[in-house]
């Protein structure tokens, strides 16, 4: 690396998007307190609206930052340097995002190896189970728990399975707009784009789906159902949740194609969105083999 | 997009000045401005934490019950543990690092200004949500800084909610904090500095912000859990629903272990600064520190169940964690044996900085030495959940990484405000915090061999002479600290003028540069050969 792209780097004076996002967070985590503690009282209070507020003012903070940001990209502020502060800072945030799933997931495992069958009496834990639920025998999905709430498993194929090859393809097609982009084929960039942002939405509404078929009277399988209802619904959702943000990102990303943004060397935001994607994609694949087929 | 409204907003961009006032503060994207916000934060929070171990000290003066409830007993212990942990000791060494990592490495500032800026000011919010929560119906948290279930769940006293989201924005400050010094190290050394170059200092704070990034996510999840548990009908902790309270145990100290070696790895890259400066030597072994610290590091994740001898586990787990435990010594004492390396037959002299830089070596091994005992599984039998415990984890959070964070303040302080600090006055400070802080934690190690528990507001008879030492030791620890703030105030407001370089033996790039700094340091970077 030669001194002179040191000399470019861009340091941005000061700001107040990161302020209204700290005061965003606030209003979310202390309107999410008050919602969560005046649900469990059956009382209604304000903590829904601090909620929405909440998420409102970080939408807008998140659009007048990354328009600075983008702004500033487009003016050519930014060097080879900073464009690697992103990748790397976008790459560590991935990771964190992972081991966020780890500890779901990570659950799901120590369950399933440990508190499951030690209930049932494996191990040196027969009186374990003797004295607290004599009838209970340990089973992986959890159909019946020790105090009897009884459920049904999600079987793999169908809607899940469905899903699975939607979100793999989406990957590919994520993966050749972004060589389209490098290209500059322009307009088989669009159309890649188009593709996989509705593979996502379609991902979105068969998961929908497959929500209601679980809570429906034939399933009864509910995030109250025991550890298999419970690791299935938080870890199906949190992967949910971060399909949408993903769809969201790759639609911004579309809209910025319309726009004319991004060259072929120079696209960072498309391609971290891209990483996002396949992340996403990566975790569906861990869901899909140790939630429902395993 | 319209160029002249950005040609207008870069111009500006270019000028770099400073903004006066409050807005200062808040739109900052100035490592120095960010580095002193997190600092006089964790200041305030550290008053605050202590404030509420005085009411604490003050009811264990005398056995009985004098002046708090149990439960508020209990709300006392619980939040001195968060703020002392997540507001005191986390952001005092993201301070450091925001005022000297990009000093030291020959950058402009930090790799993401204005993450940074928001990482910080999320804080802020965080404890209000948390300190709030005394003033709220339901109560401050009361299950203990480690919120256990099912007392954090199925006994919860309704404050579980507040302290899940406040924890999960302090982990989101974190989590941008961390990556942020990672991206700084890896993206903007100077040239010619490499990675083996770098200060020991920068290399524990880098090991740091790896830590942070891979456990403060699992501890995202672990909250989100005992929220779900708590609100929302689920079973993880519960087994009647097929879960198991021990897995929240094993979660959370997943996170919880290497949690500890956050808040004292930067302590050791401090101290591996300011010791070869007052001994006049370089550092002894400067590759075997970066290699412990490594060690350290990786070790931390395989030795959580240490904390849950008690709670039960396989033999082998027993046996696997008491091993890894008591592995991770080794890298330990190749750290204090090259402290002691570097001080050996070197001309020292014993400025401030160097006076906790000592104390902080032998009392942080006072405290290593007592994790050790407490590693030994069928030791720990005996020790689980006593004062011996609270002796151990004062000994390495307040001698170990509070005295490090005073070493380093005391040494950068002429870097930062431009003047020398008040000697007498900062010998005093030191001098009275070594004694009472002894008088304070030493006794608890006896106690706790005596097998008196921690977390309770009463105690046997026997337990009253040492308990009222400790007290007074507490008090006048707590009321030592307020010369600190005398010093700090007094060297901002004036003193004797500081040289670009105070120190005789002091190396580094931020040495390089006037005392105090210049707001801005680096916007070309210097050559390192
Ligand atoms: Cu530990």
């Amino acid at each position: 690396m030669t001194t002179k792209e040191y000399e470019s780097y861009y340091v941005p004076a000061h700001s107040k998007w990161p302020i209204v996002g700290a005061f965003a967070l606030f209003l979310i985590a202390f309107g999410a307190g008050n919602y969560v503690h005046d649900l469990n009282n059956n009382s209604s209070g304000y903590g829904g609206y601090l909620l929405i507020a909440g998420f409102a003012l970080i939408i807008y903070m998140v659009y007048g930052w990354f328009s600075n940001v983008i702004n500033e990209s487009m003016a050519g502020r930014y060097s080879h340097q900073m464009d690697n502060s992103f990748r790397q800072g976008m790459s560590w945030f991935i990771f964190s995002e992972v081991m966020f799933f780890a500890a779901f997931f990570g659950a799901l495992l120590y369950a399933r190896q440990f508190a499951v069958p030690w209930l049932g009496g494996a191990g040196n834990n027969a009186m374990t189970a003797e004295v607290l639920w004599p009838e209970f025998t340990a089973s992986w999905p959890l159909l019946k728990t020790p105090d009897g709430t009884e459920t049904n498993e999600m079987g793999w194929y169908g809607l899940p399975l469905i899903n699975t090859v939607l979100l793999l393809t989406s990957s590919i097609t994520a993966h050749f707009a972004h060589v389209a982009l490098e290209q500059n084929k322009r307009s088989q960039l669009k159309v890649w784009m188009v593709l996989t942002i509705s593979l996502g939405i379609a991902f979105l509404f068969f998961q929908v789906q497959e929500y209601g078929h679980g809570y429906s009277e034939e399933m009864q399988l509910y995030l109250t159902s025991g550890i298999y209802g419970n690791t299935f619904y938080l870890l199906t959702g949190f992967h949910g949740m971060h399909v949408t943000l993903g769809v969201i990102m790759l639609t911004v990303m579309f809209i910025r194609i319309l726009k004319g943004h991004f060259t072929p060397n120079n696209h960072f935001a498309f391609q971290a969105a891209s990483w996002y994607w396949h992340f996403v994609d990566v975790v569906w694949v861990m869901l899909f083999i140790f939630v429902y087929i395993i | 997009m319209t160029t002249e409204v950005l040609t207008e907003d870069l111009s500006e961009h270019n000028q770099h000045h400073k903004m006066t006032g409050i807005k200062r503060w808040l739109y900052t994207t100035n490592h120095k401005d960010i580095g002193t916000l997190y600092l006089w934060f964790s200041f305030i929070m550290f008053l605050t934490g202590g404030a509420l171990a005085m009411i604490i000290r003050m009811e264990l003066f005398q056995p009985g019950l004098q002046i708090v409830e149990p439960d508020f007993f209990n709300q006392l212990t619980t939040v001195h543990g968060l703020i002392m942990v997540f507001g005191a000791i986390m952001p005092a060494f993201t301070g450091l690092a925001n005022w000297m990592l990009p000093m030291m490495i020959g950058a402009p500032d930090m790799a993401l200004p204005r993450l940074n800026n928001w990482s910080f000011w999320i804080l802020p919010f965080a404890f209000a949500i948390l300190i709030g929560s005394f003033f709220m119906e339901s109560g401050a948290p009361n299950f203990g800084w480690t919120f256990y279930a099912p007392l954090s769940t199925t006994y919860s006293n309704g404050s579980t909610a507040f302290f899940v989201f406040a924890v999960h924005i302090m982990g989101i400050s974190s989590i941008m904090g961390a990556i942020n010094i990672v991206v700084t190290i890896m993206n903007l050394r100077a040239p010619g500095m490499t990675y083996m170059k770098m200060p020991l200092f920068v290399w524990t704070f880098f090991i740091t912000a790896y830590l942070l990034i891979a456990v403060m996510p699992v501890l995202a999840g672990v909250v989100t859990m005992v929220l779900t548990d708590t609100y929302f009908g689920t079973s993880f902790f519960n087994a009647a629903g097929g879960g198991d309270p021990v897995m929240f145990q094993h979660i959370f100290w997943f996170f919880g272990h290497p949690e500890v070696y956050i808040m004292i790895l930067p302590a050791f890259g401090i101290v591996s600064t300011t010791i070869p400066t007052f001994a006049r030597k370089k550092l002894f072994g400067y590759s075997s520190m970066v290699y412990a610290t490594a060690s350290i590091a990786l070790l931390s994740f395989i030795v959580w169940a240490h904390h849950m001898f008690t709670t039960g586990m396989p033999l082998f787990g027993e046996l696997f964690f008491m091993y890894c435990t008591m592995l991770i010594a080794v890298p330990t004492g190749v750290k204090v044996f090259n402290w002691m390396a570097t001080m050996w037959r070197g001309s020292m002299t014993f400025e401030t900085p160097m006076l906790f830089s000592i104390a902080f070596v032998i009392l942080f091994t006072i405290g290593g030495f007592s994790g050790l005992m407490l590693a030994l599984t069928p030791v720990d039998f005996q020790y689980h959940d006593t004062y011996f415990v609270v002796a151990h984890f004062h000994y390495v959070l307040v001698t170990g990484s509070l005295f490090s964070i005073y070493a380093g303040a005391y040494y950068w302080l002429p870097k930062w405000t431009g003047h020398m600090y008040n000697d007498v006055l900062s010998k005093w400070h030191f001098w009275c915090s070594l004694i009472s802080v002894n008088l304070l934690f030493f006794p608890m190690h006896f106690l706790g061999l005596a097998g008196m528990p921690r977390r309770i507001p009463d105690y046997a008879l026997q337990f009253a002479d040492f308990n009222k030492w400790i007290s007074i030791g507490g008090f006048a620890f707590g009321l030592s600290q307020l010369i600190f703030l005398v010093v700090v105030i007094k060297c901002i407001k004036g003193g004797e003028k500081a040289p670009a370089k105070p120190w005789e033996g002091a190396e580094g790039l931020e040495w390089t540069v006037p005392s105090p700094a210049p707001y801005h340091t680096f916007s070309t970077p210097p050559k390192i050969d």
